[in-house]
């Protein structure tokens, strides 16, 4: 039933079989999945995609598995949130939040690339699973491995938060908590993926677990009524999102189940981390790797190898990008709680501060149908709003207490 | 003195299975030229058209050459140049 024909070097075009391979042997440059979208083409419409279960999956034609589904059965088809206070606010007519502070089971889009990586891992025949983290996808690798009997193995650095080491351990993964900083672990992954036969989600596994951020965008459209957005904002760490939202509507249009296509996108990021927004507002695709300093930490990637690609989506879409401070973030945090009772990761805060910005600077037209993409729940982020939220009212336990606060909050 | 130049794995093939070369002082880009005279196709490999290709990074004593003069860079002798090919996609940077 698949209808993969292979894999292909985003730079210079050479082919591959369907192997857990992610990087081409010439010229280095990333693998991706090249489908047959014709015979997809003949094989899915939007009647067939509605009667399925509401989850990523109902969009499989157009995932790279061969069999059936076996990770993340649950994961996906998160609410697409019309969010008019916050659309007020804002001074726009139409706004959505596409909200992944709900994805099943560990609250971040995280869970839709794992479901896809984990599942693939299951068709090539892996036994353990693997991944360089500091959070979503550690949190999301742990949670889906053990649901799925995968032997796992989380690699850290030593200096993690207690909360975050805890929201992994409890799914009892090999937690290995690396003695250096991330630069240490992400060089000491590639040699543990060269060496043991396992498939680490975002390396070897990356070509098709990129490919589950895809469903973002195909349940945007679909929930849209079979409609693309006019606007879409993205948050960018390494891009990949960005270019995937993107990948995810032209190919609906390929398929023939969308039939107009003309949205912008644009790309958000915090001042602290900004390479991709900086060289859009320069103009050019040359990315300059930053020193990453900002709460924003699920962003901070200072030198974003999906960077190029995503400032070619921005440019041809016509979009723009934009970054925002760390006060900035705190407050759209705060304001997308007070408006819609949703609270986002720092990265929401993020795209919304950069929404914000966008409007007020009409690079989004206020007529237009805005999606602002919020991938990550405020749960997993609550120390970055430490001494930036309201104090509670400390009483007595009895009424006349109770009523002297009342007074005071009334006035 | 030279410039020592360290060689990645997927390289040494065309390095008769050195980790590291010696080159020629210069600039990055003069450097990586010079190189394909002895080792004939890495330079192929490493650049196109006068530019690093977008997914090698090259570091000079440790720091990556996009914070110096990207392929301009001056190197120097004693200097140290290190050929790392991205890992595709940012992956293992990866902190989400």
């Amino acid at each position: 039933m698949g209808h993969i024909k292979g894999l292909k070097c985003r730079e210079c075009g050479r082919e591959y079989p369907v192997e857990p391979i992610y990087v081409c042997e010439f010229c280095f440059g990333p693998l991706e999945v090249a489908y047959d979208y014709k015979s997809i083409s003949k094989t899915i419409n939007r009647k067939k995609i509605e009667k399925r279960e509401q989850n990523l999956w109902r969009y499989r034609e157009l995932l790279p598995i061969d069999g059936d589904p076996q990770v993340g059965l649950n994961s996906g088809y998160t609410p697409l949130v019309k969010a008019d206070k916050l659309a007020k606010v804002l001074g726009v007519d139409e706004l959505y939040i596409k909200d992944d502070t709900v994805v099943h089971p560990t609250l971040s889009f995280k869970d839709r690339v794992v479901s896809i990586a984990l599942t693939k891992a299951k068709e090539f025949g892996f036994d353990t699973v693997a991944c360089a983290s500091t959070g979503n996808l550690a949190h999301s690798v742990s949670a889906n491995g053990a649901a799925a009997g995968f032997k796992r193995f989380i690699f850290i650095p030593a200096s993690l938060e207690a909360s975050k080491i805890i929201a992994s351990l409890v799914y009892e993964p090999n937690l290995i908590a690396v003695d250096g900083n991330y630069d240490d672990v992400n060089r000491l992954c590639s040699e543990v993926a060269n060496k043991y036969r396992w498939a680490f989600v975002n390396i070897n596994i990356r070509p098709f677990y990129a490919e589950g951020s895809k469903t973002i965008g195909y349940e945007i459209v679909e929930q849209l009524g079979w409609k693309a957005p006019d606007h879409v904002v993205v948050p960018c760490a390494s891009g990949s999102l960005l270019t995937k939202v993107w990948k995810s509507f032209k190919e609906l249009k390929e398929v023939g189940i969308l039939k107009e296509l003309d949205t912008k996108v644009f790309a958000a990021q915090a001042t602290g981390c900004s390479p991709i927004a900086a060289a859009i507002k320069q103009g050019t695709d040359v990315i300059r790797p930053v020193k990453p300093n900002t709460i924003a930490k699920s962003l901070a990637i200072g030198n974003p190898a999906d960077g190029f690609y995503a400032t070619q989506v921005v440019r041809e879409t016509g979009g723009y990008g934009e970054d925002v401070s760390d006060q900035e973030i705190i407050d759209a945090i705060k304001l997308l709680a007070k408006t819609e009772g949703i609270f986002a990761e720092t990265a929401g805060g993020v795209t919304l501060a950069v929404t914000k910005k966008l409007i007020e600077t009409n690079r989004i037209n206020r007529e237009g149908v805005t999606v602002i993409c919020i991938t990550g729940n405020g749960l997993k982020t609550q120390e970055a709003l430490q001494g930036n939220v309201v104090a509670p009212h400390h009483i007595k336990p009895n009424l006349t207490s109770f009523e002297e606060v009342l007074e005071k909050i009334q006035k | 003195m030279t410039v020592k130049v360290r060689i990645p794995t997927p390289l040494q093939r065309l390095t008769q299975g050195q980790e590291e070369v010696e080159g020629v002082p210069g600039t990055v880009i003069s450097l990586v030229k010079d190189l394909d005279k002895k080792f004939p196709g890495i330079e192929e490999r490493i650049s196109e058209n006068g530019k690093i290709r977008r997914f090698v990074n090259i570091y000079l004593n440790d720091e990556d050459i996009r914070f110096l003069n990207a392929e301009e860079t001056a190197v120097k002798d004693g200097d140290e140049v290190s050929i790392v090919p991205a890992i595709a996609g940012g992956s293992c940077q990866e902190v989400l």
